[in-house]
């Protein structure tokens, strides 16, 4: 019963986690500016990083944790890339 | 899903519900990306994801682990840490890299650079940000 | 100690990142005590400018503090979020606030507290002027932001840095 419950919940949370990428993938799409894709592109690594620790409670491997934190590693050094280009129109200055 | 039967109901039951409120802060993060109008409204959505989304979901995992294992399994803290001190950064160059590109093409909405050479100023208020999508 | 280990708080840091990362046994403590010795040492080739932690006794009641407020403004933007257009008539906006603190890590600090909460985004800092510039999504009153970044931040960050 009670394992059922956290089946379910776990389900649920990673129904509404890939919900959640996918508006950011709507808003990636639709833009208006490049800010507003760089931004909702680091939400997305971040939303990607959640559905991996998930994925590990789900399983009961400890494996996936070094996954999330590699996502979550790349996600910040490709986001701060990104922003410094919007900045100055080249990522080395 | 075998292991969730060795743990006792109280540390399945705060898993789940801290699992739930982790996700469900990102998806209400991920609407307000979607129904804010300006990009600096839009920069403020994120963050419930990435505070307490990300909390939530790494206490859960914390507990998950710490019962499975019978020890303390604490190196969920890590990504915790981790994106609390990162995502400020982003947050921080993506809205300076904004607020440079609106100024340099003359938009209004934005307070100008001399707004901070002065004390204080009046600043312009978004006033038509509030039309939400 | 300041010659061998020039930034103790680093190596430490350091070293239970790598322990957490491994395991707590002995042979990783040795390996992940050389590895952080060797960091630190390379930071100081560097030249950082040195944090002056003045009164370390204030860190815990400004973590405690700013996780709660974190909370809070969490349910604050999600309410926000989830009325959509209905509700009251809502305004963001930019507000200037002039700050005393000067401390570089002090204000590395403060933005990041500012940036992540949600409500409030951190968008430039004059240094010369010291004015700082941020975004608030629910802006009712501009001076009860001023006063609050000042007082409840502010001032215990100079409390802890200067």
């Amino acid at each position: 019963m009670i394992t059922d419950i956290l089946l379910w919940s776990v389900f649920v949370a990673q129904v509404m986690l890939v919900a959640a990428m996918g508006c950011n993938a709507y808003r990636l799409i639709r833009g208006p500016r490049a800010q507003d894709r760089v931004l909702c592109l680091d939400a997305m690594y971040v939303g990607a990083m959640l559905l991996v620790l998930t994925i590990g409670i789900r399983t009961g491997s400890q494996i996936y944790f070094e996954a999330a934190l590699i996502i979550s590693v790349l996600g910040f050094a490709s986001s701060v890339a990104l922003a410094k280009f919007l900045m100055r129109g080249e990522v080395i200055e | 899903m075998t292991h969730a039967a060795d743990l006792p109901a109280w540390a399945a039951l705060l898993t789940a519900f801290l699992v739930l409120v982790g996700a469900g802060l990102t998806l209400i993060g991920a609407i307000g990306t979607l129904r804010f109008g300006s990009f600096f409204e839009r920069v403020h959505a994120p963050t419930l994801g990435t505070s307490w989304g990300t909390g939530a979901i790494a206490l859960a995992s914390i507990v998950c682990f710490s019962m499975l294992g019978s020890r303390p399994a604490v190196h969920e803290i890590l990504i915790g840490v981790f994106v609390t001190i990162t995502t400020p950064v982003t947050l921080m160059l993506l809205a300076r890299a904004a607020l440079y590109r609106d100024r340099t093409e003359g938009n209004a909405n934005v307070p100008p650079q001399s707004l901070l050479r002065s004390s204080r100023g009046n600043v312009p208020q978004d006033r038509s940000s509030d039309d939400m999508r | 100690m300041s010659r061998v280990l020039p930034y103790p708080v680093l190596t430490l840091a350091l070293l239970l990142m790598w322990m957490l990362l491994t395991s707590f046994s002995p042979g990783q403590f040795l390996l992940g005590g050389v590895i952080a010795a060797a960091a630190s040492c390379a930071m100081a080739a560097l030249h950082p400018s040195k944090p002056r932690l003045r009164r370390w006794q204030v860190i815990p009641k400004l973590f405690g503090m700013v996780i709660l407020d974190i909370l809070q403004s969490n349910i604050a933007v999600a309410s926000i979020i989830l009325q959509g257009g209905r509700g009251r008539h809502r305004v963001s906006g930019f507000v200037a606030i002039p700050l005393d603190l000067r401390d570089s890590t002090g204000l590395a600090v403060l933005a990041c507290i500012v940036t992540s909460t949600p409500g409030t985004a951190w968008v430039e800092y004059a240094h010369d002027t010291g004015v700082l510039l941020i975004h608030v999504l629910d802006l009712k009153d501009e001076e009860e932001w001023v006063t609050l970044i000042k007082n409840r931040y502010e001032a215990l960050l100079m409390e802890i840095f200067e």
